[in-house]
């Protein structure tokens, strides 16, 4: 079992939904995230999700655009990356999940890249613009390695396609929450609900399902969990917070938001 | 090794469909209504009469008997598609797609741009079609092409600077893309190259195959060779697509900038590697940790990363050779066709030109080569005048 399952089965057992926060490596630098994981884990976050920049972001808004950019021009290279991860495994056992482009993968083979990744302590890997036809080699690989692959559904996602796509996911599903990229929204819509409800039907408890996009206040995360979500991911807003913090704040700064989200998830 | 549909997708192991799940929706429907217009004998009509009384097809077949006799080899041919309305080949696809669009229902239309011309192109067709059009262009080209934001803005289409990233085409694509995720049940992204996920690069290929279906009955004997510029490559699948199963030589040209061996080109065939971006597998230009690089090209039109999936599959077929030419050589060649002939050609026809002067001198005078002269090179005067001041 992989960390990020273990971890869904002790919070279910203790009838907890997951809050998973991301940040993006490198961003404003090494010490700032590595200050921002630790305020996330005393926070009480059950999964940190990293992010790993690519020069072009499709699926990202303004906010995470932002801080990819930066990263990349701080010169965040993929080496660093595993070198973070492995800093933070030298700390801290929680799950840890790589969020990045298909492209970061494929450029070293998703058999080597996978493998290195799991190494240094990655358990989970999420992909916005890897389709569900394409993935079958990058499907495969996790699996050797014992990966969890984290597939993303949107609301307008078909059942049949669903279908297909809890299939080939492990850890968790990703509901996208809006039509859209990634960045704080303001109000949370009826078909996201609505979505959330269907989504979970289709995963019929055999995979956590997590919504993500636009989430940013305690309100936010309340009314998914308890429209059922298994998850909640928060990622633009805690890089909205690093952005206006300066580093030796950035620790407490996280550290209390994100136990003031957590608090909502029990 | 002709590819008409291509299956999922794929020409070879290259294409495919690596899309956020939110367009997953919207691009099986765009696949299901275009193979259903593919063959619809009322669609094909009502575009062949566009076409012909709207953008001005046929376009001429021109022996260009001065440039043959200054260079001294092989005749060279120029398939007129500078003399398009709007100026260039681009038009071939937005009248085919934006009329797609209206038979899908959308009447909100957005499209990428690069030099502008397909801004120009998509919003062309958009007037002529009665469509909303808002077109993504780099803030760094909005600069180099300031006279076609206008163009678009007087032909009633909004045009959005893009700041992101390296400001150029790519960023527009992302940002077009962006949109297209939030937008993505009233909107219909026109995508202008034989680029991004299935079904774009066959679409506009079959819209551009005009170009070379034209060739084909234009000249008595099939060429000895055919030549046309790479940007995403539509004027060339276009040109080459209908030749693939003769046995014509056929050439690409990418964009040498100063010279593939160094960093400052958008040559992805010549010197990238395979990757994934804008939904294709396909040669892009990147680094060592796959980051997509800053390209470089004299012509705003060919500055690209990547390159139409169809193209990377012809190379390792070993059916298409792919070579590049320097901004210096395009440079030149763009002086030669303006004086010999009385042709000024876009900086990314020019790439053409400058090829077929290499390989002209080497074949014999009975033989023959066409030119695709995608575009003509107005817009681009401002560009070749500084060029010019600097020597
Ligand atoms: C005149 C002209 N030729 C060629 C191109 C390159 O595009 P493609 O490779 O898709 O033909 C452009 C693009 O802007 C253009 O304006």
């Amino acid at each position: 079992m992989t960390r990020i399952q273990e971890k869904f089965n002790q919070l279910k057992s203790k009838n907890e939904a997951a809050l998973i926060s991301y940040i993006m490596v490198g961003y404003p630098s090494e010490k700032a995230t590595l200050a921002a994981v630790r305020g996330l884990i005393k926070g009480g976050t059950d999964i940190i999700e990293l992010g790993f920049p690519f020069s072009d972001p499709i699926a990202d808004g303004p906010t995470i655009q932002m801080a990819s950019t930066e990263s990349l021009n701080k010169g965040t290279k993929i080496d660093d990356f595993f070198s973070i991860v492995k800093k933070i495994r030298k700390e801290a056992d929680i799950p840890l999940v790589l969020m990045t482009y298909t492209n970061i993968l494929y450029n070293q083979t998703y058999q080597k890249f996978i493998s290195r990744a799991k190494e240094v302590g990655i358990d989970g890997l999420i992909l916005p613009d890897m389709a569900i036809e394409e993935s079958k080699d990058y499907v495969k690989a996790a699996k050797k390695s014992g990966m969890d692959t984290i597939f993303l559904v949107s609301p307008n996602t078909q059942n049949d396609r669903l279908k297909k796509i809890i299939k080939a996911t492990s850890g968790f599903l990703y509901m996208v929450a809006v039509f859209g990229t990634t960045g704080v929204q303001t109000k949370i819509h009826k078909y996201t609900i609505d979505a959330l409800k269907n989504t979970k039907r289709s995963a019929n408890g055999k995979i956590p399902v997590g919504v993500g996009f636009g989430i940013s206040t305690d309100k936010d995360v309340h009314k998914y969990v308890s429209s059922g979500a298994d998850a909640v991911i928060v990622g633009s807003a805690n890089i909205k917070i690093m952005e206006n913090t300066p580093v030796n704040k950035i620790e407490s700064k996280i550290f209390t938001f994100t136990k003031k989200l957590k608090n909502k998830t029990r | 090794m002709k590819i008409g549909i291509p299956k999922d997708g794929r020409f070879g192991e290259f294409g495919g469909k690596y899309i956020p799940e939110t367009l997953a929706p919207a691009i099986e429907e765009l696949e299901k209504s275009y193979l259903k217009i593919r063959n619809d004998k009322n669609f094909k009509k009502e575009l062949g009469r566009l076409l012909i009384e709207y953008a001005g097809r046929p376009t001429p077949m021109y022996f260009a008997k001065n440039l043959t006799k200054t260079v001294g080899g092989a005749k060279i041919y120029l398939k007129r598609e500078d003399l398009l309305h709007g100026g260039a080949h681009k038009i071939n696809n937005t009248l085919g797609q934006a009329l797609l669009a209206k038979r899908m229902g959308k009447k909100r239309i957005i499209a990428e741009t690069g030099a502008g011309q397909h801004g120009v192109a998509t919003a062309m067709a958009c007037a002529s079609l009665g469509l909303k059009a808002e077109i993504y262009m780099g803030y760094v080209d909005t600069i180099r092409q300031k006279q076609n934001v206008f163009r678009m803005e007087l032909l009633g289409a909004k045009v959005h600077a893009v700041k992101s990233g390296s400001k150029t085409l790519k960023d527009a694509i992302n940002e077009a893309m962006r949109d297209w995720i939030t937008n993505v049940d009233s909107t219909y992204y026109l995508l202008g190259s034989a680029v991004g996920p299935h079904p774009y690069p066959l679409m506009v290929r079959d819209f551009q195959a005009v170009i070379g279906n034209e060739i084909k009955k234009q000249m008595k004997k099939i060429p000895n060779a055919v030549i046309a510029c790479v940007g995403g490559g539509s004027n060339a699948i276009g040109t080459f697509y209908p030749l693939i199963d003769t046995k014509t030589r056929i050439i690409g040209i990418e964009a040498g900038g100063k010279g593939v061996k160094t960093k400052l080109h958008s040559a992805p065939l010549s010197a990238g590697k395979k990757g994934v971006l804008h939904g294709m597998m396909t040669y892009l230009m990147q680094d060592k940790d796959g980051q997509i690089s800053e390209t470089h090209s004299i012509s705003a039109g060919l500055d690209y990363p990547g390159v139409g999936p169809e193209h990377a599959y012809l190379k390792d077929e070993n059916r298409v050779e792919y070579k590049a030419v320097t901004d210096d050589e395009v440079i030149d060649a763009f002086l030669i066709l303006t004086r010999t002939e009385g042709i000024i050609p876009a900086l990314e026809s020019a790439h053409a030109i400058a090829h077929a002067i290499k390989i002209s001198k080497k074949m014999k005078k009975t033989e023959s080569i066409v030119v695709t002269l995608s575009g003509r090179g107005d817009k681009d005067i401002d560009i070749v005048k500084e060029y010019l001041s600097k020597q």
